[in-house]
């Protein structure tokens, strides 16, 4: 029997999406390892998802974020840096009470890069957004300009700064998503110490990647994004708001 | 005669310079350059006084902007070799890279973001 048109033409289109899907499936497994010597890729998408439901009334996070990042704290509520802090939120009409961690949201769209004069504050290819010390003068446009007050101020002159993150007076700083450990394959500190004593409120992964459980739950479960009102497309997202 | 009156000035100006520069070389101590690893460093020593600072910034831009990370021509990797051996750091008077800038007069402020301890020695030492 011989093949109609139909079925011929059939196999064509089957082998056009192949060569055309093939070299994508090659740069997604590329994407997952990353060595020293490899960029940061813009296939990979890093994010945070983060159940409040889950989320008790500690500070683990908080205080392993500045351990692992060496912000040191002096006291000073009004000019002491915070990569992260513990908000609550509470219902005036039912007095419900939750409590949520609070950091750079890593935008898709952040608005501390728009505003930055001299290109100090930059978002990497994989989402990350950081502040470039070597070019930041301090002028804080993106401590006004995020919605979420994520970003902070070295005020006074430091002296015991971990040797992977270097902090220095005059600049501005945020989360950072542990940068430093994610270009390692590890996970943000936070992370970590939530899922410590199985508190597990915090997930961290590849939200483009459809094996990482990140990817797996935002797709399955309804999560949301602060202000989504301003359609920045943030790479952190709650879930039980 | 003449000669000698001509010349007496001239000789006088040029020994006058000689000892005034025999003061200043006195009153600026020497660099200190004491590697306590050597022969291990990343490009020959005459590469490595001319163009530090052009490999440095070259890998902080590649390291902030893009997450390139090769040990080699990291700061850290730098301070790991080069720290004294007393002090940890490559700062201080004897320190690798202060002493030879407070000669040459050139102020370097990476250390005033970036630690200027070998890690081990970091971890070491109770803050």
């Amino acid at each position: 029997m011989n093949p109609d048109r139909r079925q011929i033409l059939g196999w064509g289109a089957a082998a056009a999406a192949g060569a055309v899907l093939a070299p994508a499936f090659r740069l997604v497994e590329l994407a997952q390892a990353r060595s020293p010597q490899e960029a940061a890729s813009m296939l990979t998408r890093w994010g945070l998802l983060i159940d409040i439901t889950k989320c008790v009334d500690c500070d683990e996070c908080v205080t392993a974020c500045h351990h692992e990042n060496g912000v040191t704290r002096h006291g000073r509520l009004e000019t002491d840096p915070q990569w992260i802090r513990s908000v609550k939120l509470r219902d005036k009409a039912t007095g419900f009470a939750q409590t949520l961690p609070l950091m750079c949201q890593h935008c898709e769209h952040p608005p501390c890069v728009d505003v930055c004069p001299t290109g100090a504050s930059f978002k990497r290819a994989d989402g990350i957004v950081l502040v470039d010390k070597h070019t930041c003068i301090g002028c804080r446009y993106c401590v006004i300009a995020c919605p979420f007050g994520a970003r902070s101020f070295v005020h006074e002159t430091l002296s015991d700064q971990k040797a992977d993150v270097p902090r220095g007076k005059g600049t501005v700083e945020s989360c950072t998503m542990c940068v430093q450990r994610v270009d390692r394959g590890e996970t943000p500190a936070c992370v970590v110490a939530c899922n410590k004593d199985g508190g597990k409120a915090m997930v961290f992964g590849d939200l483009n990647d459809p094996a990482a459980e990140i990817h797996r739950r935002m797709h399955t479960e309804p999560s949301t994004q602060l202000r989504a009102d301003l359609a920045l497309d943030t790479g952190v997202r709650y879930q039980g708001l | 005669m003449r000669y000698v009156a001509t010349l007496l000035p001239l000789i006088l100006i040029v020994a006058g310079l000689a000892v005034a520069g025999d003061i200043r070389a006195q009153r600026a101590d020497a660099p200190v350059i004491r590697i306590e690893q050597g022969g291990a460093c990343v490009a020959p020593t005459a590469e490595m006084r001319r163009n530090h600072m052009k490999m440095l910034v070259h890998q902080r831009d590649q390291t902030v902007r893009q997450g390139l990370r090769d040990p080699r021509f990291s700061l850290k990797n730098c301070v790991e070799c080069h720290a004294s051996r007393d002090t940890g750091s490559v700062l201080g008077k004897e320190g690798f890279c202060s002493s030879c800038h407070a000669f040459a007069s050139v102020k370097i402020d990476c250390f005033e973001c970036h630690s200027a301890l070998r890690q081990g020695h970091a971890a070491a030492v109770p803050r």
